[in-house]
């Protein structure tokens, strides 16, 4: 489960002086439930979700991952959540194999278990003819098999997924959401961050629309559809940032 | 802190970098090379200029001494240089070293020295040109035998000894060691060596592990795992450690082998006659101050690899670390230099300038002279700064806005 509870982070710039990345964010994730975090760039999704991975502190409230505080327990909270993002790249002179198992070790798995792990991600994954291969010499979709695999294998009971499919084609972006769905079925909390309406379409429960820093509106897609009376998300969305029209009651945020 | 799991960074960064040909290249291979090629071409040029320079008889114009011909013949039939006839434009000629040296004969010169008159030759020479300075003590050689001959001619002639001249004789002797020889001539340059290898060696490396992982986006992937913070700066720390240990161990055992094999090798090369001249000019190092000096060194590699990594982690990419730390070699040179110049000798104040002390113990621990007290501060102060650099560095992980630089 993530629980977050008036999440802020604040930057000092020296030429802008101090920028409100995330602002009283709060919102619930539940076991088995995908949250989208639905934002356009510079919203404030990569901020919020390096803040429950405990890559950053916060300035003001907190969080829950998985049962531990994000402040004070930062280490245990890591070692629940499997992080994919565009921005988390393979060790190029590594093999995919030894990628796991150096993920596996840093997670204190014992070598009989990286090794059990291994062959069963590679078995699901399609793994098996790249896994003793350098991943300077994969493809697209292989690093992105060795990503996902890399997530897992310490089998974390949170997921959180940062613009996961930015720069991928068609056919590598469809694995990602296919593995995000499997996440779901598994009963793992996922979050996941996009601003690529199909996607959130096709994938979330739960969809937070965040803008400057703010979550403006919350709920599932049938919730906003209907308090915003608009079926297109573009528009649900376009609305909920530039305060065109004023949500109907549910489960939407003050702006 | 979990210990084995700084272990198991450490063991990636290791393997990964094993694997990388600009680390093996900039650890192994230059630093081998780099002492044998030092060595062997200053070595090897010296002694072939210097052996030409003294094979060839300098050519020398004589001027004046027709009404001489005692003198003149005795200066021609000096076997050392080349005579030839007085032009007009002698000046031009020393110039474009078509001459090394002129001699002009006073007239009367033989005359003179018959009835016992003083008598000045004038020697005229071209000044910093080598082999005009070879011409010019040749042909003073001859003319203080010429001088001595005459003396005792004339000393003879009153029935007095040589003696009477030549009082007392005065022997210069040398008592040091050849290791003190061959560590004041060469001693400066090799642990200046070895303190430029082991802040390149960590060059790299520092700069791959932080600003590259940025640039690679790999940064973000091991932040993300259960790895603290200072588990991290630890296992990548001691990675750049072992990069600079590795390259002047590297660049030691390629000494050593350049001092032990180096001698024969120019033997076998250029004959036994010369080789044995050439051999001469090689270093002789005290092994055991050899030994301390790479314990100095130690706490100096500590000092580079925690202050490259944190300078390195603030850049954006590798091309920015590159730009803060290609400066630093400066910084480095300088106090190295320094240690090298004649004259500047270790005290308690410079024994805690960091990079100067080493270089400056370096120099007299290979050639055999122990100041404990100043060995011992120069370790305690060198290990003080470089505990700092490493707590700095360790704060510089901590820190987001560094760290998340991109």
């Amino acid at each position: 489960m993530i629980e977050a509870r008036q999440l802020t982070k604040t930057f000092r710039d020296r030429k802008r002086g101090e920028i409100r990345a995330v602002e009283g964010v709060s919102f619930r994730v539940e076991p088995g439930q995908i949250y989208g975090l639905l934002g356009a760039n510079g919203a404030g999704k990569t901020t919020t979700l390096r803040l429950l991975a405990t890559l950053l502190q916060p300035t003001r409230g907190g969080a829950t991952v998985a049962g531990f505080d994000v402040v004070t327990q930062p280490a245990e909270v890591r070692a629940r959540v499997g992080f994919l993002a565009a921005s988390t790249a393979l060790y190029a002179r590594l093999t995919a194999r030894e990628t796991l198992a150096y993920f596996g070790r840093l997670n204190g798995m014992a070598e009989a278990d990286i090794a059990a792990r291994t062959r069963s991600l590679a078995d699901d994954l399609g793994m098996h003819d790249f896994l003793d291969r350098r991943c300077d010499k994969f493809s697209t979709g292989m690093k992105q098999k060795t990503s996902i695999a890399r997530t897992l294998i310490h089998d974390p009971p949170v997921m959180i997924f940062d613009e996961p499919t930015l720069g991928l084609d068609v056919m590598a972006a469809r694995t990602i959401v296919q593995f995000v769905r499997e996440c779901r079925a598994r009963g793992k909390t996922v979050i996941y961050s996009t601003h690529i309406m199909s996607e959130v379409e096709k994938l979330c429960d739960v969809i937070g629309i965040i803008h400057d820093g703010r979550l403006l509106a919350e709920g599932s897609l049938a919730s906003l559809r209907a308090s915003y009376r608009e079926n297109d998300l573009e528009e649900i969305f376009v609305q909920a940032v530039g305060g065109l029209a004023a949500p109907a009651g549910g489960n939407v945020n003050p702006p | 802190m979990n210990g084995r799991r700084v272990l198991t960074i450490y063991g990636k960064e290791l393997r990964d970098m094993l694997r990388d040909r600009r680390t093996l290249v900039s650890m192994i291979v230059i630093p081998t090379l780099l002492m044998p090629l030092i060595v062997g071409l200053v070595v090897f040029v010296s002694v072939k200029v210097i052996r030409q320079a003294r094979a060839e008889s300098p050519v020398v114009m004589v001027a004046g001494g027709a009404d001489s011909p005692v003198a003149r013949a005795a200066l021609l039939a000096h076997g050392k240089i080349r005579a030839v006839p007085a032009t007009e434009d002698w000046r031009a000629r020393i110039a474009n070293k078509a001459v090394r040296a002129v001699v002009e004969f006073p007239a009367g010169f033989d005359a003179a020295l018959e009835r016992g008159e003083p008598a000045t030759v004038k020697i005229f020479h071209y000044e910093g040109e080598l082999r005009s300075g070879f011409a010019v003590s040749e042909i003073q050689r001859f003319f203080s035998d010429y001088r001595e001959r005459t003396v005792t001619a004339r000393l003879a002639g009153r029935g007095l000894p040589a003696t009477f001249v030549k009082p007392f004789a005065v022997q210069v002797e040398n008592v040091a060691p050849p290791e003190k020889v061959g560590g004041n001539v060469i001693g400066g340059i090799i642990p200046y060596l070895f303190l430029l290898l082991c802040f390149t060696g960590a060059m790299y490396p520092a700069m791959d592990l932080t600003a590259g992982e940025k640039e690679r986006g790999t940064m973000e992937t091991i932040l993300c795992s259960p790895v603290s913070r200072l588990e991290l700066v630890l296992g990548k720390f001691l990675m750049v450690l072992t990069a600079s240990l590795g390259t002047v161990l590297c660049s030691l055992v390629s000494m050593v082998g350049t001092v032990s094999l180096g001698g024969p090798l120019l033997v076998a090369m250029v004959g036994a006659n010369r080789g044995a001249g050439a051999a001469a000019a090689l270093p002789t190092l005290d092994p055991l101050g050899l030994v301390a000096v790479l314990v100095l060194v130690l706490p100096m590699a500590v000092f580079f690899s925690a202050v490259l990594l944190a300078i390195s982690l603030v850049a954006k990419s590798f091309k920015e670390a590159q730009s803060y730390l290609s400066p630093l070699v400066i910084v480095i040179i300088l106090p190295a230099v320094a240690g090298v110049l004649p004259g500047v000798e270790l005290n308690g104040r410079l024994a805690l300038v960091p990079i100067l002390n080493v270089s400056l113990a370096s120099k007299e621990l290979v050639s055999g002279v122990w100041h404990w007290p100043h060995l011992a501060l120069i370790f305690g102060s060198t290990s003080l700064y470089a505990a700092l650099a490493l707590a700095w560095a360790v704060r510089m992980f901590n820190r987001e806005d560094v760290i998340f630089r991109t």
